[in-house]
């Protein structure tokens, strides 16, 4: 896998330059290259400092059952609880599985949508980073007809 | 420069849906050229939105978003008049942003 690896060589250029930029005083707003990178959904949340993973019925994941084009599936993350810190969006079986990051403050509802490209036909995970370090998740799986990675 | 983005933001019950469309390519990473190389990932990292120039939101992608991303969020005790404005950053460092009214 030659290409592959060039790739990562080039991503790790372009984390120098990110860091050589100047790296802000406070965390959130750094890039969190290694959730990106993380190659499992447990790697990436844990890159956002999550201590423990625990299913949870207060957080819940919008996706469609079945996405026709993997290239654009729509999908958000929402609570209800109070005390999030972030919420997450993962697809288990990308690349890389996480897809976004959203920072929850007061003035923002913790719910989100976007939309994602999807590989293949996966779960999708939405984590809700709690301010206590906890990460509750719930997941739903979408059949992808069409993968929307690479072609 | 990229295109502008289109920036809907509507007020009911004290809160402020918004519903953002960026216009960028989105290139994961993972796709090969016709030369079987690489096309280099070109994403958008960072988006940040602020309601009357104070920052509200705060979010951080993947090259796994779809092209010309969507983005919906709510923004609490926000009402109509209130400006809206949404920054995005991409990992080239290009950015922009582009501002609505709330309605």
């Amino acid at each position: 896998m030659q290409t592959r690896r060039e790739t990562l060589k080039h991503s790790v250029v372009v984390a120098g330059l990110l860091a050589t930029a100047g790296y802000p005083g406070f965390a959130m707003a750094a890039f969190n290259k290694a959730g990106f990178d993380a190659k499992t959904v447990q790697d990436a949340t844990k890159a956002f400092g999550a201590g423990s993973l625990a299913e949870s019925k207060d957080v819940t994941i919008t996706a469609p059952d079945i996405a026709e084009n993997g290239a654009v599936v729509p999908m958000g993350a929402s609570t209800a609880l109070a005390g999030v810190k972030q919420l997450l969006i993962l697809v288990e079986k990308n690349p890389s599985p996480l897809v976004a990051a959203f920072n929850v403050n007061d003035a923002v509802d913790a719910n989100f949508s976007t939309r994602a490209k999807m590989g293949q036909s996966s779960d999708v995970y939405a984590v809700a980073i709690m301010a206590d370090g906890k990460a509750l998740w719930a997941k739903k799986e979408v059949k992808v007809t069409l993968g929307g990675c690479g072609g | 420069m990229a295109d502008p983005m289109r920036i809907r933001a509507q007020a009911a019950g004290g809160k402020a849906t918004v519903r953002v469309l960026m216009s960028h390519e989105m290139e994961s990473g993972q796709r090969r050229d016709a030369a079987g190389k690489t096309v280099p990932a070109w994403f958008i990292q960072e988006v940040t939105a602020t309601l009357n120039g104070k920052q509200v939101l705060s979010a951080e992608w993947g090259p796994a978003v779809a092209k010309n991303p969507f983005m919906q969020f709510s923004i609490k005790s926000a009402k109509a008049g209130d400006k809206v404005a949404v920054t995005w950053k991409d990992n080239k460092g290009d950015t922009r942003t582009d501002e609505a009214t709330v309605s």
